[in-house]
């Protein structure tokens, strides 16, 4: 019954190897082995739908395999680790415990009594058996469809009990992976922008706004960052030399290229699938997009017309750039053929559009309008121009949106509190919340890559 | 904030400085406040002839004081804008100075936008100079985009402060 699988061991390309990342050997076992559920076979959650219906789930304790202290211990604040975890995308309602028939530390975590939790009016169960040994942990997690009374998933974890966050990530990466057809959202990491006692500095935290860390700190001006598709490099304009250059910086060795000519270096954005990023440098005199290695070189220049190129994004598959010019008088957002070379313009509503960003499924793009009543809000549209729809609509300024790799949430900054912060809300706008609690401002959120087991 | 430095620091060590003798005045050494780059611009003022100290350091007081302003989301020189920059080209013509041209933006808008806004306001006045038969070997320009805004308020007049090209004599 118990398949141990080949994605075990250490997790490569790490965005951060810091002690508590540190994810030892998790050993993984596939619990069931019926009829596979391909990925996104079932519409349970369709993160293209607006009028989307969120999924009733039921997230009962977890039961304690022996009983033992640290098992009770770790089955409730497990159990509310998940329950966070899958509430954050905007895409569950979790269920109240108080309403549960259903004892499930004393039932049978892999044959659950379905029709008790219909009746409580889940579409989804998980349950979960924690057992300890010493450090040792091992996780028995399991996903069900109540009504067709069928378990979606099933999989044990092994490692250390410090692992636990990591393998209650890894089985909500496998939900939503099957729930959505896509996964990666809860193993990314988001960087942002803080302000500092001296300047502005790169961070980074968890999917989730755990975790928050220094990634800079030279006490300048850091803007911008963007991590590479590897997660292991994030590039950021900064001002430590005093003018705007990129730096290309290693995340774990901190070793860092810099982008040092004559003008500004700004807006990076990786090139799906490769050590290459695009960035706009102005040392012939005006802001052009240049294509450059890893490594800060420059390889040839994208586009060549008068006044402001900048903020450049690609398509998922690399053939094309979307991008802000002044060409046509007002910044708006452009869409240019990689290939050819040919540019056509996107958005023809309003007089300021920047901050492109295309989406992980290719079809639409991200980006910052101001309104004519002077705030700025985040609109999405279509990569065809079509199905333009305004996602933000609060007090201040709403900026810099980021999709999370899986295409079903957007980071972003406001102003909305008085001080800018960063929010998240699911890809059509809905249950916008803040991401983080620190002090002083944050901005410029971006999400890297989901990092893939 | 900078600039007001630099006054308080032109008061404390150049006015006194010039009050004995130019020879003197070089002696006189910023304290840990000052920063560096006011201690060479303080070397270059202080040999100048005693009768015309007053009028020079207005003069050069005002060609650091008087900022280029501009529209939202423009980086055109407007009538004003031009007034200003002759100003300072006549003054730049009869003080062999280098100048470092900062491009500031309002706090609307996105960062990596603001950065180019702001170099295209600082090239703006630049190429003005230029023209005026200012050497461009002498000017450099930086921007700054929205991140050092004059006046950190919220509001219109805020705003227009803060959408500027400010020079700083090297």
């Amino acid at each position: 019954m118990i398949v141990a699988s080949g994605n075990t061991g250490c997790k490569k390309n790490r965005l951060l190897t810091r002690s508590r990342r540190a994810w030892g050997m998790i050993l993984i076992g596939l619990l069931w082995t019926g009829t596979a559920f391909g990925a996104g076979k079932y519409d349970y959650v369709d993160i293209d739908n607006p009028l989307l219906k969120k999924v009733p789930i039921a997230i009962p304790f977890f039961k304690p395999v022996s009983g033992n202290s640290a098992e009770t211990e770790t089955a409730k604040t497990g159990s509310n680790m998940l329950s966070d975890m899958l509430a954050f995308t905007g895409y569950f309602k979790i269920l109240d415990r108080g309403s549960f028939l259903v004892d499930a530390q004393k039932s049978d975590v892999a044959a659950p009594m379905f029709k008790g939790w219909t009746t409580v009016g889940a579409e989804l169960l998980i349950t979960g058996a924690v057992s300890i040994n010493s450090t040792q942990l091992e996780m028995d997690m399991r996903l069900f469809d109540t009504f067709n009374e069928k378990q979606m998933i099933g999989r044990k974890y092994t490692g250390n009990v410090k692992d636990l966050r990591t393998m209650l990530r890894r089985f909500c990466n496998e939900i939503m992976g099957l729930l959505t057809g896509s996964s990666g959202l809860f193993e990314s990491q988001i960087v942002f922008i803080s302000s500092a006692s001296a300047g502005k500095e790169v961070y980074i935290c968890d999917f989730d706004g755990y975790g928050p860390t220094q990634v800079t700190h030279n006490k300048s001006i850091n803007l911008s960052p963007a991590v590479s598709y590897d997660g292991k490099w994030v590039a950021y304009t900064s001002y430590a030399r005093g003018k705007p250059d990129l730096y290309i910086q290693n995340i774990s060795d901190n070793r860092v290229s810099v982008v040092d000519k004559k003008g500004m270096a700004i807006s990076p954005a990786w090139v799906p699938g490769k050590f290459e990023l695009a960035a706009s440098l102005s040392f012939s005199g005006d802001p052009e997009i240049y294509l450059l290695t890893g490594t800060g070189k420059v390889i040839n220049r994208l586009t060549d017309s008068p006044g402001i190129d900048i903020s450049p994004s690609f398509s998922p598959d690399g053939s094309q750039m979307a991008f802000v010019s002044r060409r046509s008088g007002t910044p708006q957002i452009y869409i240019q053929n990689m290939n050819s070379g040919q540019a056509a313009r996107l958005t023809f509503q309003g007089n300021n559009n920047t901050q492109p960003e295309w989406s992980p499924k290719g079809d639409k793009i991200l980006y910052t309008e101001l309104k004519k009543a002077g705030n700025f809000n985040i609109c999405v549209i279509g990569a065809n121009g079509t199905g333009l729809m305004q996602l933000t609509n609060a007090q201040g300024d709403n900026e810099s949106p980021s999709w999370s790799p899986d295409g079903s949430m957007i980071a972003f900054s406001s102003t909305r509190e008085g001080a800018s912060k960063i929010y998240v809300m699911t890809a059509y706008g809905a249950d916008q919340r803040r991401l983080l609690s620190m002090p002083g401002e944050q901005s410029e959120p971006k999400w890297s890559p989901g990092v893939k087991n | 904030m900078k600039r007001k430095y630099w006054v308080i620091a032109a008061m404390l060590f150049v006015v006194p400085g010039l009050m004995l003798t130019a020879s003197c005045a070089k002696k006189v050494k910023p304290t840990e406040a000052a920063v560096s780059k006011t201690d060479e611009s303080m070397k270059k003022a202080a040999p100048a002839p005693a009768q015309d100290n007053s009028a020079a350091l207005a003069a050069r007081e005002k060609f650091m004081k008087d900022d280029v302003h501009f529209a939202f989301d423009s980086s055109v020189l407007d009538t004003t804008a031009q007034g200003i920059l002759r100003d300072k080209a006549a003054w730049l013509k009869s003080n062999d100075a280098a100048t470092t041209i900062e491009g500031h933006c309002d706090e609307r808008g996105t960062v990596a936008y603001n950065i180019a806004l702001g170099e295209r306001r600082a090239e703006a006045a630049k190429a003005f100079l230029v023209n005026s038969g200012i050497s461009a070997a002498k000017m450099t320009t930086i921007s700054y985009g929205k991140e050092k805004p004059l006046d950190p308020g919220h509001n219109e007049q805020a705003w227009a402060k803060n959408r500027r090209a400010h020079f700083v004599i090297k």
